[in-house]
């Protein structure tokens, strides 16, 4: 299974970034292979739309859960479409601890 | 009837007007005066209102058209018979997934974001809260796959005040992304031949612009306040760049501090007027009453207001 994290920066130690339309990178991680792959997002600086830019992103790489802070309204809607699972934390963590969350559940 | 205009506005309305023509035929270019400001509740509707109220005791035609469409509020200073209802439509498209050969054009002409689109799950639509209406994907569209619809996305009311004055307001529907679109079409409306008075949304983003660029004189209502300041000078860049006449009203002028008026001396911007913060203002205000129409002193301050936006606005 695959899922995105979104981050602050390219590295491990990079804070999970607090939004997921407008999120510097999606960390997309394979929990069966353990590859990871950061992603620079596109759409960061999309005057509109930047939410279903990412959501496109994320679903031409078959990811099934995406984990964030805050997720817009108008996203919602788009996931539960595709049948992607919004996991929306709380606090701030780096992308290695929410890895081994994933990892623990 | 349905009235298209060029800005691909369509407008719905049950009552034909037979004298359309005639109209056109006989009108003269009105002046159009925006009451405008950057930051809200400084006191455009105040100004608005109080501008209608002594022009039409002057027996002189004039229609006011409430442009914040996203929060009309001058209806609760008058009293009028509703004699139109019009529908703002724009056009937005649809795809026909039966025609559709998942190219992902259209996809690619939207600036928007407004086509959703996974070529691997053959799925595509239309995300309509973000559509401009601008039909690049029906030019993108080489598979005539893309139709377009109508959708609602607000109303223009017009109130007959009395015998040549009329009161105009736009109002979008709840979650309709950009209200422009009612803004220009409530614009439109306004055929008035002598005076039209605008009352813009605040802020200085796409509502603001659009409503102050058919303007030929704008007023702005500024406060003495850091966040009045603020908002002021972006107002006034945008009003620099169009190169629209302004002059300047501060409103709850006891307020405050004193970096407006400095600013406004050191670039040369006309103070218009000054209305001081008192209570009593606000609480005729509060109750959708016009304080020109309570006190001849302010009734006599709003004309001479008049008269000096006259003077500008002078062809």
């Amino acid at each position: 299974m695959k899922v995105a994290i979104t981050s602050t920066g390219n590295s491990l130690i990079s804070k999970v970034d607090q939004r997921f339309g407008r999120c510097a990178y999606f960390v997309i991680y394979d929990t069966v292979t353990k590859a990871m792959e950061f992603i620079p997002n596109a759409g960061i600086h999309a005057e509109e739309g930047a939410g279903s830019a990412a959501v496109q992103l994320i679903a031409s790489r078959k990811v099934e859960k995406i984990v964030s802070v805050e997720f817009g309204f108008k996203v919602k809607p788009l996931l539960d479409s595709l049948k992607i699972q919004m996991i929306s934390i709380k606090g701030e963590h780096t992308v290695q601890e929410i890895i081994d969350m994933i990892e623990k559940s | 009837m349905i009235i298209k205009s060029d800005t691909g506005i369509i407008t719905n309305t049950d009552t034909p007007n037979l004298i359309d023509s005639q109209k056109v035929s006989m009108r003269k270019n009105p002046v159009k005066i925006a009451i405008a400001s950057g930051k809200g509740g400084t006191g455009k509707t105040f100004i608005s209102t109080n501008l209608f109220a002594i022009l039409s005791q002057q027996n002189i035609p004039v229609s006011l058209v409430d442009c914040d469409a996203e929060e009309p509020n001058d209806h609760f200073f008058f009293i009028g018979d509703l004699i139109e209802e019009k529908v703002v439509t724009v056009r937005i498209p649809s795809i026909n997934s039966e025609s559709c050969r998942f190219c992902g054009k259209c996809h690619e002409y939207c600036n928007y974001n407004a086509i959703f689109y996974l070529p691997m799950h053959h799925q595509i639509s239309v995300l309509e809260e973000l559509c401009h209406s601008c039909g690049a994907c029906l030019v993108a569209c080489g598979h005539h796959a893309i139709t377009e619809k109508e959708m609602n996305i607000g109303h223009i009311r017009t109130f007959f005040i009395k015998e040549g004055n009329s009161f105009i307001e736009a109002r979008v529907n709840i979650g309709v992304y950009s209200p422009v679109n009612v803004i220009k079409a409530a614009i439109k409306e306004a055929d008035n031949q002598n005076i039209i008075l605008l009352d813009s949304p605040p802020g200085t983003s796409c509502p603001f612009i659009h409503t102050v660029a058919t303007a030929d004189y704008v007023v702005l209502v500024a406060e003495p306040t850091p966040f009045g300041m603020s908002d002021f000078k972006k107002s006034i860049e945008v009003l620099k760049k169009l190169n629209k006449p302004y002059g300047v009203i501060i409103n709850k002028s006891t307020l405050g501090n004193r970096n407006l008026y400095e600013y406004i001396e050191q670039e040369q911007i006309e103070l218009l007027m000054e209305i001081p913060y008192e209570s009593e203002i606000a609480v005729s205000y509060s109750e959708g009453k016009i304080i020109s129409d309570l006190h001849p002193k302010w009734h006599k301050r709003f004309e001479i207001l008049y008269e000096q936006i006259k003077e500008k606005t002078c062809k």
